[in-house]
């Protein structure tokens, strides 16, 4: 943020209040000057992300900063200038809320409706205000302070999602002459959630014409695990090994996301080591991210033999990794001040080995991918979508880049030192399937660049830093003096004291911006954690993108978006 | 020496029990229904990618119907959202079947304790194989599959598959 942005900004909002958390500009606003003030932002200040709307409740904070038990708070973003900028407003009445921002952002939808189904606030003139994330029978709202949270409601029958669907379809004005005089009519399906092209969590619901789709709803939440909920219930360290499960394809990069989220607020400067660790192991899972998505859309649209090629380069890296972390899947490898471990004796050598076989599979298969005409015919010119409605739908990472918006937060936002490294950002320039598709070759090609840059660079040292208040003390220390152990059972006990305060901050994930918005009371639990989850907002896009084209492009198109369900559901 | 039939036939005729045949029939052709919800189904991945190869077990004839399979593999977290649909695919699977719990979430809610989350599958359907493990190792849901098929050993076509689990009520049978 520059230094006169926040003087910019009180000087075109005189009513609002103006303050910054690390960089981002924060401003309280009256509900009354909710909609002017984001439709300014998104005009004069060229805030046009929404990157996340969410709500608070006060009920049990110490000394709220507001006299109303709730407050609804957006995250917007200027990707050109760098800019981060939060709205906050507190809602007196919840069941009155507060005028949507639906018709300023598409990604509100989908944002609203959650703020309304974990928190209970409403959002008038919201065209679809109903729960995304918990079930049709769910009674209360979860996120809220006064529920429990291991109150379990059961539900007897599914959704069948047919009032939303005609609603949806009814809005679309479809001219029904032509299937008229033909004596068809609208055929309805529903596709999933047990469905291999849906990959278990996600459920969709067309009305077809022929096999042309004319609309589209998408039913999320089959994989919600109460992620937010357990987190207020956990300290900060004790939650990593639940930020592993929201995106499980790239583990490490959701737990950098999430000590890098709470260091910037805690003002822990890490060791230069671990800066470069993090370089190098978020960007080898953004690779193995990389290889499963298209692995698996390689089998969605009938081609096996890819599989085999990519899958058997991430089979081999799990060696790697169960060596590092102990675990082939999760990792659980950072702390709140740095690593669980430095690496192994010997890993760079093992890291050019796999880093090798990566560019031999990903190459040997993108060569299949690239010369196969049925891929092409199946991909290309399929579910296009322009860079402004990519940007209205909140979507960020390789399928934001797919559509030719050259934003990525590693050169836009550099943090680690990815200032200093030497690499490029591959956009795509139809914004189709194809697109989609194959910059993640271009990515993986990107990411192994990086890592043998800092696989030069990093520094020796140790890879925590030495403060008693956030890293455990040796062990040496804890069975011999007291002081040691009286520091070890309060680090374990009550965990890192966080300052208290709000902030948010994100981090360039595998699927695009992983951001966590924190709520701190100042003790060694969350008061709130929540996630900004590529995915969610990616598909909320997902029937915009599908409608007009054919129900197979929907599947090959979903699987290019490569959503993983923990971390859309949380 | 042989005997009864095989003396006349001399060695081109092996005798058998009937069950130990149909056994040995579908312990080793058992064909999966890959319920796959969450991390587990990625290491259900590795187990059937070139590594580990789980049709050197003649399991890996994945089936994306419930008709066309007898195993099924529950690989993930069960939500309360997601319980009436793994209720619906466990009742269209034809007997015999057999269900395998892929790991900590499905066997117990596993670090799940929560609003949201069905604390272990064995609450909507009867479960024959736990998997422990968060995600579980390949070499485990492995391990599962050779279980099962010790227990398929025990069968006998005398005894109907639907009575083992007749007494069972689960949480959505009302």
């Amino acid at each position: 943020m520059k230094d006169t942005t926040l003087t910019q900004l009180q000087e075109a909002f005189p009513s609002a209040t103006c303050t910054q958390v690390i960089d981002t500009a924060v401003l309280d606003v009256q509900p009354n000057d909710l909609t002017t003030t984001l439709t300014a932002l998104k005009e004069a200040f060229g805030c046009d992300l929404l990157l996340d709307v969410t709500g608070i409740d006060y009920l049990t904070y110490p000394k709220p900063p507001q006299k109303e038990r709730f407050r609804v708070v957006y995250t917007l973003r200027n990707w050109r200038d760098n800019l981060v900028v939060q709205v906050r407003t507190g809602v007196s009445n919840p069941e009155i809320g507060l005028p949507t921002a639906s018709s300023i952002w598409e990604s509100a939808n989908w944002g609203e409706r959650e703020c309304w189904d974990q928190y209970g606030i409403n959002f008038s003139g919201h065209p679809d205000l109903r729960r995304i994330l918990n079930h049709v029978q769910f009674k209360g709202h979860p996120l809220r302070k006064d529920y429990p949270v291991d109150k379990r409601q059961i539900l007897m029958e599914s959704d069948s999602l047919e009032a939303p669907l005609k609603s949806r379809l009814a809005s679309k004005n479809i001219a029904r002459e032509a299937m008229t005089e033909l004596g068809t009519d609208v055929m309805f399906l529903n596709i999933g959630p047990a469905h291999p092209a849906t990959h278990g969590a996600i459920r969709f619901a067309v009305a077809l014409d022929g096999e042309t789709i004319l609309a589209n709803i998408v039913e999320i939440g089959y994989l919600h695990r109460g992620f937010e909920k357990l987190a207020e219930t956990h300290t900060y360290n004790q939650v990593i090994p639940l930020t592993d499960r929201l995106n499980y394809c790239s583990s490490m990069m959701n737990n950098i996301a999430y000590v890098k989220a709470i260091e910037k607020f805690a003002a822990i400067e890490i060791t230069e080591r671990a800066q470069f660790m993090r370089v190098v192991l978020g960007e080898f899972y953004r690779i193995l991210d990389h290889l499963v998505c298209l692995a698996a859309a390689g089998v969605d649209v009938g081609g096996l033999t890819n599989y085999w090629y990519l899958y058997d380069e991430k089979e081999a890296a799990y060696d790697f990794i169960s060596k590092l972390c102990g675990g082939r899947l999760m990792s659980t490898a950072t702390r709140i001040g740095g690593m669980y471990h430095d690496f192994h004796e010997g890993w760079e050598k093992e890291m050019e080995f796999h880093l090798a076989a990566i560019e031999k599979g990903a190459g040997d298969s993108q060569g299949l991918m690239e010369k196969n005409r049925i891929l092409q015919d199946r991909m290309q010119n399929v579910c296009r979508f322009s860079p402004e409605q990519a940007i209205s739908f909140g979507l960020t990472g390789p399928n934001l880049r797919s559509c030719g918006v050259p934003f990525d937060l590693r050169k836009d936002a550099p943090y680690y030192n990815y200032d200093s490294f030497d690499f490029d950002i591959p956009i795509g320039s139809n914004g189709d399937v194809y697109d989609r598709f194959m910059i993640r070759y271009e990515e993986i090609k990107q990411s192994i660049r990086i890592i043998r840059q800092a696989m030069k660079m990093i520094p020796g040292g140790p890879v925590n830093v030495n403060d008693s208040q956030v890293h455990l003390p040796k062990k040496a220390q804890v069975y011999t003096k007291i002081e040691g152990l009286a520091n070890h059972f309060k680090m374990v006990f009550e965990g890192v004291h966080v300052p208290k305060g709000e902030w948010y901050d994100g981090y360039e994930a595998a699927n695009g911006e992983l951001g966590f918005h924190f709520v701190s009371d100042g003790s060694g639990t969350p008061y709130k954690c929540k996630v900004r989850p590529p995915c969610f907002y990616t598909l909320g896009a997902f029937p915009a993108m599908v409608e007009g084209n054919m129900i197979a492009d929907a599947i090959v198109n979903l699987s290019c978006l490569n959503i993983i369900g923990g971390e859309l559901d949380r | 020496m042989a005997l009864g039939i095989e003396a006349s036939l001399g060695e081109s005729v092996l005798t058998s029990k009937l069950d130990e045949i149909i056994n040995w029939g579908r312990k080793y052709s058992l064909w999966p229904y890959v319920f796959g919800t969450a991390c587990c189904a990625i290491e259900f991945m590795s187990t059937a990618a070139a590594q580990f190869d789980i049709s050197r077990f003649g399991a890996e004839v994945v089936r994306y119907s419930p008709r066309q399979a007898d195993m099924l593999m529950v690989c993930g977290t069960i939500t309360y959202k997601q319980a009436p649909i793994l209720h619906r695919i466990y009742h269209q699977l034809c007997e015999p079947k057999w269900v395998v719990s892929v790991g900590a979430c499905a066997t117990s809610g596993g670090i799940y304790d929560n609003y949201c989350t069905v604390q272990g599958i064995d609450q909507i359907i009867p479960v024959d194989v736990y998997v422990s493990g968060c995600p579980p190792r390949p070499e485990g849901i492995l391990n599962a599959l050779m279980d099962l098929q010790k227990q398929i050993e025990s069968n006998s076509i005398l005894i109907d598959p639907q009575a083992r689990h007749k007494d069972f009520r689960g949480i959505l049978d009302q």
